[in-house]
């Protein structure tokens, strides 16, 4: 019998199997589980996404593209930023476009760090952060976002994590997985930081556009330190997109020419199909993405003043589509309640902690579901917080 | 301020959604959802609450027709009043004043093609301002406001967790 595992590379052998992926083995299998789990829109591309989609295999585009994506999806990607946010790049040398934001954190963790180069995460924050800052050889060094802070960056915390070794921080607001947001007034506060460190900032946008009673800022929209952001944006959640697999980097033409490096080795392009549903969706969707807004926002609310009603403290989220109530009052781990409110109710949430150690005694909920769905969860719910 | 248009969709999209949960989902409290509500219904924004319903699996008979109305607009009343003497019947569920070649389009529901026939020769027709009408009968509900009518084949799995 040979043994597999002295074949594996100790970085990846030393990453941890990711907290959700035990949640969905036992969610899995059993019948009639209530889902409030996934980190995914419930709509369905709209339709005439799908047809753009449709008519480009029908007109047999099927070959690969350029490196970078076509031109005319990164020339509407750009046209889309300035229109949307307020940021102006240059589609010729300032776009990638990805295999989802997934390989957009990976390539740009990989083509910035060196070994041992320090890397500012926050907790808690999305799954595939930490592995990719380790699988590039970084150093995580982890700020503690706080419930009483809204789950923002405060300038403290950062100028405290920031040492002679730090090169890159990366955030993700609207957050995955508090749904907490940083508004421009938020960002002024930490971008002379920024400015005076030169660390670049990876800022995970792929939730902009569900931002709630607040416009949507990035840090981007500072002149000051533009350049030293590389923004990460998609097609999955704003456009219900997930399963086509697109996103793109935004970037200094130096940083997106590093990237497209180990893009053009590892990945070649993004699928054709999917680019071409892209430039329809950014051509003509923005009234579906304003739909769906409107339709998260009413859940949002629904969901907040539910589990607020059941005892379980949880902050009105601005952006995403994620709540992540308090649990700490059932004297439960977020594991133990998560493990419970599944086995008893058949309810399947997250455990907070499934997303850094900040997370414990929380539980992420996700409200990408109707308010019927939402409204049988919070009943079974409340059934479990009886049986505390 | 309570968002009107985001509550009408709500109840465009579930008109059973209860008091509670419509408070709940506008961060409102019941009362002002009652009050909003009831100014909306004396305004006529809303006019009733429908269920949608696919006659076609009942074992009712059931027959459904679209009419196109030509007419001679009335000096003074214009199209009003004749759409009234065709409204008051109670077989006419829906109807609406179109731009285009005909001036109306009729839906009319009734139990047999005879019975649908029998309104449009005896009833429409025999309206003075109307000089002709076209009569479709419906073969199947595809789509109606908003719903789909379809047996839903969805063996589509969507992930139960996912980060």
């Amino acid at each position: 019998m040979i043994d597999f595992t002295k074949y594996l590379n100790e970085t990846v052998k030393a990453i941890p199997p990711s907290g959700i992926r035990r949640f969905f083995d036992l969610a899995s299998e059993m019948d009639d589980v209530i889902s409030l789990g996934v980190g995914e829109p419930d709509f369905k591309t709209p339709w005439h996404i799908r047809e753009a989609g449709i008519r480009s295999l029908e007109d047999g585009k099927t070959a690969y593209t350029a490196n970078q994506g076509l031109l005319s999806l990164r020339k509407e990607i750009c046209l889309y930023h300035k229109r949307r946010f307020q940021i102006q790049y240059d589609p010729q040398k300032e776009v990638l476009v990805t295999v989802g934001g997934s390989e957009a954190i990976d390539i740009a963790m990989r083509s910035l760090i060196n070994e041992g180069d320090e890397v500012i995460l926050m907790s808690p924050g999305y799954v595939a952060y930490e592995p990719s800052v380790r699988l590039a050889k970084g150093v995580p060094v982890i700020i503690e976002l706080k419930r009483e802070n809204e789950f923002k960056l405060t300038p403290e915390a950062l100028e405290e994590a920031i040492t002679d070794k730090t090169k890159l921080m990366l955030i993700n607001f609207p957050s995955n997985p508090t749904g907490g947001v940083m508004s421009m007034k938020d960002y002024r506060k930490i971008v002379p930081i920024i400015q005076k460190h030169q660390i670049l900032v990876i800022s995970d946008e792929i939730y902009a556009e569900l931002t709630y009673d607040q416009p949507f800022a990035s840090p981007a929209n500072f002149p000051e330190i533009k350049d030293q952001c590389i923004i990460i944006n998609g097609f999955s959640k704003a456009f219900a997109m997930t399963g086509w697999r697109l996103g793109y980097i935004l970037a200094h033409p130096t940083l997106i020419a590093a990237m497209n490096k180990i893009h053009q080795y590892a990945i070649m392009s993004a699928p054709t199909v999917s680019q071409y549903a892209a430039i329809e969706a950014l051509r003509h969707g923005e009234k579906d993405v304003e739909i769906m807004r409107e339709s998260y926002l009413a859940r949002r609310n629904f969901i907040v003043n539910g589990f607020n009603q059941l005892g379980l403290d949880t902050f009105m989220p601005q952006g995403a589509f994620y709540v992540f109530p308090c649990i700490r009052s059932t004297g439960l781990t977020s594991e133990q309640f998560c493990e419970k409110l599944l086995a008893q109710e058949k309810v399947a949430c997250v455990p907070g902690n499934a997303f850094g150690q900040a997370g414990e005694g929380f539980i992420r909920v996700s409200y990408a579901y109707s308010i019927e769905h939402i409204k049988e969860a919070l009943l079974r719910i409340q059934a479990f917080l009886h049986t505390c | 301020m309570m968002d009107t248009a985001l509550l009408l969709k709500l109840i465009d999209n579930n008109a059973r959604m209860s008091i509670t949960d419509l408070a709940q989902a506008l961060n409102e409290c019941e009362n002002n959802i009652e009050n909003t509500l009831s100014q909306l219904e004396k305004d006529k924004i809303i006019n009733g609450y429908h269920t949608l319903i696919n006659w076609d699996k009942t074992n009712t008979d059931h027959v459904m027709a679209l009419i196109h109305v030509k007419v001679t607009p009335e000096r003074e009343y214009g199209y009003d009043r004749i759409a009234a003497s065709i409204y008051r019947y109670p077989e006419v569920d829906t109807m609406y004043l179109l731009s285009g070649d005909t001036e109306f389009i009729v839906v009319l529901h009734g139990k047999t093609m005879q019975e649908i026939a029998w309104f449009v020769g005896s009833k429409l027709a025999c309206i003075p301002a109307v000089t002709g009408t076209s009569t479709a009968f419906v073969l199947k509900q595809y789509k109606v406001n908003g719903a789909i009518f379809e047996d839903d084949k969805d063996d589509y799995e969507r992930l139960l967790v996912t980060p």
